[in-house]
Formats: C-alpha cells, sequence, structure tokens
C-alpha cells in the first residue's frame, strides 16, 4: 500500500499503545493539535487525554517527567517539536536519562523515546532546521534512530518503543509528507542493523535518514554513466552497525558519508575516522564526508537548500573519487 | 533558642525515636566526613547535611513504602531517614562495590529502587522533574503513592523547578517539593541569590499548598510534612520549606571564609539535635540513657567505616555494564579497539 512517513509514524503510535497500555505520548500539542507535524493527529479521540499528554512549553520538564514516568514503571513517549530544542533539556536528557542505569549500578533503566524532528525544508530558519545527532551520538546511553523512509519510520519506532534504554527518534522534516509504496508486515530487520538500499561495485555511500534519497538519486545518474555505487542507510547511529560498511567498503575500497548536519565532529566525522581506521589497508582514497556546511541554515530558500549536500554533491563527489 | 511549637513536644512520646534518626544522620555525615579525610571515600567531592537532620526525619515521617523521591546532592540524611543501610550508603561513597550502586555512584547519585529512591543528583535541580513522572504514573494507577522531591535553596534559582511545579499544580499531581532550606548555596548567602526569600510564596503563586517551617523542632517539621502531603495524596501538590542552617561548610574541606563566625555561632544554634535532646530531657528522660543511645549510634556507624573499607574495590570489567540494558549492543572498549585496528598485516 501507498503510506505516507507520517501516517506510518502515526500507525507505529496506534499499534504500539493499543498493545501496550503502558505507553503515553507527552508534549506540546500532542494531544488536541495532533502534533505540529501532524503526526499525533486524531491519537487522543481513541486513546483519551490520559494517553496524549499536552503539557505546557516546558521541554526540560517535558524530558524529565518522561524520564521519572519511565523509573516507575511506564513507557512514555516524549516529544519535542524540533530537535533545536535539544539544548533545553540536555540536562535531563544527557544528564540524567542517558546515565541514569549506570550511575545506579544497572538497578533500573529509562525506557523512553524521544520523538523529535530535524533538518532543513521548510525554510525554517536557524533555529527550527539543525541537525543535531551529534550530541545524541556523543552521548553514551541513549540509542539513535534517524528513519529515512516509510518503512522505517514504522518499523523503527515499534522497535523503539520496545527497547530496555532511552531511545533518541529523530525524524526528518522534509519526509513528512513523502510517500512510498510499503508493506509493513514485511518482518523488520533486527534494530540497530543498517540495510544495503543499493550494490554497486565502484564506491560505497553511507548515509541516513533524508540523505539517503539524495544519494539514490545520485546512484540512479551515476549508474547512467557506467559508475554503480552501493548505498548504505544506517538507520540507527546507535547502536551503529559498523559490520555492515566494512564488508561494502573492503572489496570497494572507496567510501564516502554523506549527512546533513554540519561536517566538524559531525557524524560524518566519527564514521570517516572510523572507515579510515578500521579499513585502512583496503581504502584507495581519502574517506570523504558530503556534510552540511559549517554555518547556521538561512531561512532563504536558496542558502537553505546551499548549506545541506543535494545529490549534485553527492554525484559529483562519487565521480571524483572513482575517477 | 526560642521557639513556638504549635504540636508542642512534651505531649509528644515519638520524639525519642525522631531524635534517634537524626543523631543516626549526623553521627553518619561525622563519620562520612572522616572518611573522605582519610582519603578512603571515592568523591571528590562531599556535602554534608549537619543541622538539616530535622528536614530529613520531620518529612520523612510522613512517607511511606512506596512513596518515591529524589534529593540533591545533599541528600545523605533523607536517605537514611527512608531507611537506608548506612554501611551499603557509606561504601558507595567510598565507591566500593557492595555500595548501593556498586561504586558507580558515590555520595551524589546514590539511589535504591526497593526503597523508592530514584536518585540523588549532582545537577541542581536536575532531580525535581522526575517527581512529576513518578507521579504522573502515581496518579494513573491511583495507588495512592507519592512522588518528593528534595532540594535546596540553591535550587529555588532553578527554571526546572518552575516548570516541574506548574506541571504539577495543572495535573493534580500527588506531589511534594521539599526545599531543604541551609541558607547557602555554595557560598553565596540565599539573600546575595534573590530577593524573593520567602520561598513558599512562590509555590503557592503556581496553586500548590506551600509553608515555611522552622527546622529547629523537629515536631514541628512533622505537622508540617502530614499537612502537605495529606493534600497531596489528595491530589493537591505542595511545597514545603524547611528553615535551617548548614552547619559547615558547602564540601567537607571548606572553612566557609566566606561568612563570619558570628554568622556561624549564630546559625548552629538551629541545631535539631540539641534542640530534640534537651526537650527529652525536660520529657524526663535521663543523659544517661541518652547517651547509651548516643553510644549504640556511634558504634552502628563505626562500622560503617569497617565495612567500607573492608568491601572490594569493583571490578575493572564492570566499568563497560550497565551502559545499558544487559544484552544489548555494548560499545567496544577503547584499548581492545586500538589493539584490533593496529593489529593489521
Amino acid at each position: 500500500m501507498k503510506l505516507a512517513y507520517r501516517d506510518a509514524l502515526r500507525q507505529a503510535l496506534i499499534d504500539a499503545m493499543r498493545e501496550d497500555p503502558d505507553i503515553f505520548a507527552i508534549g506540546e500539542e500532542v494531544g488536541r493539535y495532533g502534533g505540529a507535524y501532524g503526526v499525533t493527529k486524531g491519537l487522543i479521540e481513541e486513546f483519551g487525554a490520559e494517553r496524549l499528554v499536552d503539557t505546557p512549553i516546558s521541554e526540560p520538564a517535558i524530558v524529565g517527567a518522561a524520564v521519572g514516568a519511565a523509573m516507575a514503571g511506564m513507557r512514555p513517549v516524549a516529544e519535542l517539536m524540533y530537535v533545536d530544542f535539544v539544548g533545553m533539556t540536555m540536562d535531563q536528557l544527557c544528564n540524567q536519562a542517558a546515565k541514569i542505569r549506570y550511575m545506579f549500578g544497572g538497578q533500573i533503566g529509562v525506557p523512553m523515546v524521544l520523538r523529535t524532528q530535524g533538518g532543513i525544508g521548510r525554510s525554517a530558519g536557524a533555529q527550527h532546521s539543525q541537525s543535531l545527532e551529534a550530541y545524541v551520538m556523543h552521548t553514551p546511553g541513549l540509542r539513535l534512530a534517524m528513519p529515512g523512509t516509510v518503512y522505517d519510520a514504522y518499523h523503527l519506532l515499534r522497535q523503539a518503543l520496545k527497547q530496555p534504554d532511552p531511545v533518541v527518534f529523530i525524524e526528518h522534516k522534509g519526509l513528512y509528507a513523502m510517500s512510498e509504496e510499503v508493506d509493513l508486515s514485511v518482518p523488520p530487520p533486527e534494530w540497530g542493523k543498517a540495510v544495503v538500499r543499493r550494490e554497486g561495485r565502484d564506491i560505497v555511500m553511507v548515509t541516513y535518514s533524508r540523505q539517503i534519497h539524495y544519494a539514490m538519486q545520485a546512484a540512479e545518474e551515476l549508474a547512467a554513466e557506467g559508475i554503480e555505487a552501493t548505498v548504505i542507510d544506517l538507520r540507527t547511529l546507535n547502536p551503529l552497525d559498523f559490520d555492515t560498511i566494512r564488508a561494502a567498503v573492503e572489496p570497494i575500497g572507496k567510501a564516502m558519508v554523506i549527512s546533513e548536519a554540519a561536517m566538524t565532529a559531525g557524524v560524518a566525522a566519527e564514521l570517516a575516522a572510523r572507515i579510515t581506521e578500521e579499513c585502512f589497508d583496503f581504502l584507495e582514497d581519502p574517506v570523504v564526508r558530503v556534510a552540511g556546511e559549517d554555518i547556521p541554515i538561512s531561512v532563504s530558500v536558496e542558502l537553505e537548500k546551499g548549506s545541506v549536500p543535494g545529490p549534485a554533491l553527492v554525484a559529483q563527489t562519487a565521480r571524483e573519487l572513482v575517477a | 533558642m526560642n521557639k513556638d511549637s504549635p504540636v508542642g513536644l512534651q505531649s509528644n512520646t515519638n520524639l525519642l525515636s525522631y531524635y534517634r534518626e537524626m543523631q543516626r544522620i549526623r553521627t553518619f555525615e561525622d563519620r562520612v566526613g572522616e572518611l573522605y579525610l582519610r582519603g578512603e571515600s571515592a568523591g571528590s567531592m562531599l556535602h554534608l547535611s549537619i543541622g538539616e537532620e530535622s528536614a530529613a526525619v520531620g518529612f520523612c515521617n510522613a512517607m511511606t513504602d512506596g512513596d518515591t523521591f529524589t534529593t540533591h546532592h545533599r541528600g545523605h540524611g533523607i536517605f537514611l531517614a527512608r531507611g537506608a543501610d548506612p554501611n551499603r550508603m557509606m561504601a558507595e561513597i567510598g565507591g566500593k562495590e557492595d555500595g548501593y550502586c556498586r561504586g558507580k555512584g558515590g555520595s551524589m547519585q546514590i539511589a535504591d529502587m526497593g526503597l523508592g529512591h530514584l536518585g540523588a543528583n549532582a545537577i541542581v535541580g536536575g532531580g525535581i522533574p522526575a517527581v512529576v513522572g513518578a507521579a504522573l504514573v502515581a496518579k494513573r494507577r491511583g495507588n495512592g503513592k507519592i512522588s518528593v522531591a528534595f532540594f535546596g535553596d540553591g535550587a529555588m534559582q532553578q527554571g526546572i523547578l518552575y516548570e516541574s511545579m506548574n506541571m504539577a499544580a495543572l495535573w493534580d499531581l500527588p506531589v511534594v517539593f521539599v526545599c531543604i532550606n541551609n541558607q547557602w548555596g555554595m557560598g553565596t548567602r540565599i539573600d546575595q541569590a534573590t530577593k524573593a526569600t520567602k520561598l513558599h510564596e512562590r509555590a503557592a503563586a503556581f496553586g500548590l499548598n506551600a509553608e515555611t517551617v522552622n527546622g529547629l523542632d523537629v515536631m514541628d517539621v512533622i505537622a508540617a510534612a502530614d499537612r502537605i502531603v495529606e493534600g497531596a495524596r489528595a491530589g493537591t501538590p505542595g511545597f514545603l520549606a524547611v528553615d535551617c542552617f548548614r552547619f559547615y561548610g558547602h564540601g567537607r574541606k571548606d572553612k566557609s571564609p566566606y561568612r563570619t563566625e558570628e554568622e556561624e555561632t549564630v546559625g548552629r544554634q538551629k541545631d535539631p539535635v540539641k534542640f530534640a535532646r534537651e526537650a527529652l530531657i525536660a520529657q524526663g528522660h535521663d543523659e544517661a540513657e541518652l547517651d547509651a543511645l548516643d553510644k549504640e549510634i556511634t558504634e552502628e556507624m563505626d562500622a560503617t567505616i569497617d565495612f567500607t573499607i573492608a568491601s572490594p574495590e569493583p571490578a575493572l570489567d564492570t566499568m563497560f555494564q550497565d551502559v545499558y540494558a544487559p544484552g544489548q549492543p555494548v560499545p567496544e572498549p577503547v584499548r581492545s579497539r586500538i589493539e584490533r585496528v593496529l593489529a593489521r598485516e
């Protein structure tokens, strides 16, 4: 069936909430309004205000309350309307949620999901367009999922809602309206496993979230020129499935990492470093980062678009690496 | 020091047990300070609650099994008053295997799910919003339990407190916010941190049952806690500020150069342990009886030091345990990673 990314997320919440009475959503506008991007639209009619808890605009306390509720035995889905607001919640997320199991000697975990969304695409400006996954990936104790497809939007969220540890689940605002033909009844890959979206002999593209689509688009374009790319969708950044990356890079010897986030000290930097360390003897070229510029995002549509990689930059980089 | 107790110590037969609990806290704090100075304590920071015993014992008296709580960085007394085993506490502060958190938490990150202790916190105000979530669950389950956040006057200037109080009031949650106002946030006196020193007024503005009580007499704290907790169990969240004085420095080694000797002398007159002892004498208990009780406590707390020193260090490989749940993917240790990466042909 044809399904939109947004609707797949909503369906995942509905199915999970029907199955597990301890799951509840908590955040700004999740109930009556139905979510800023419509993901929780209509849920309040089935599940009531007790399970779609509308909150005041208090991001730190939303995350903090979710931590307490998780410790008390429920499974909250806290929603942060934009990942840009994560700075407000850094203490509750990184000092509390991430460390509680460890600090307390394994006595208790914090099985919560923090749903949020990031990325460019809506001319939303410097404070509503960032890709801040590195903040999360840099904090031990947090799992991190970033679905790039409709199928993964559904299944990664279902899997996130079964994890024993806190999961930050970053959707992409540019994908909500994207529809794909999917069969949700196909069992998903194991949590934490990457998926090879396309196999090719000439270069490996490692990416996640919306950049999957740009990589695939570039790969199709390159195929017409006789360059065949492997495209790896990481799906989760923690756990990180490096085995899949290694298996693809070793026989080819050329790799690029594609990420929308600012390049310096970002996820792409970490992945490039790992590939270089682990696959050094197999590499023919430097592992190139195709990442966001180290600048804030503008409201101007043109400047916004120019701030992150697009299919053309991906394709051009691949051409040069393969040449 | 004069006081005006609405309850009246003379009539109360439980005072001896409250005195005992307060004396246990004071003696524990004394011993943990000793452990620290001897270099047997793992943490580089140690915050003692001497002078604040009535807040811990007085408030915890209103709590029952199944109630949950979080504390601040000066929370040893509260945990003891909720029934903590002083041996396991001392061992945790010493960073030892037999500690409550197997040596990973220490003084400021100690917790025990069995006793409802959702965790001490080294971030000022960091543990406050968790009680909102825990109370949301208690309310949903209709189990009659409350969740209590204990913190110091320093946290009164943290925004998270107001977000949390607002939510607790908005949702009629069984929550109590307990501010142990020892007058000092590290080296900054309360009046140097805020103009609004009538702390409970802030909570009242959010719609909480809010009071300030003098911590000199534990019976006053008990009476106030009973009122506030009764309201919370019925769905009106509460706030209680307990006025007391931090007898010593911010940390064990802090000699408090930022306050005068006179200030300390006057402050230490607000001594809830001494006050209770004098009241017990006035009730007809004799010095010898109380001395015997003190001696018993001294022996109990002395033993915690021996227990801690005898407890093993955690095994090095436990370092990688409990980052994630058992059986979940774990990070590769850096040392083995380096070895693997460099083992090239």
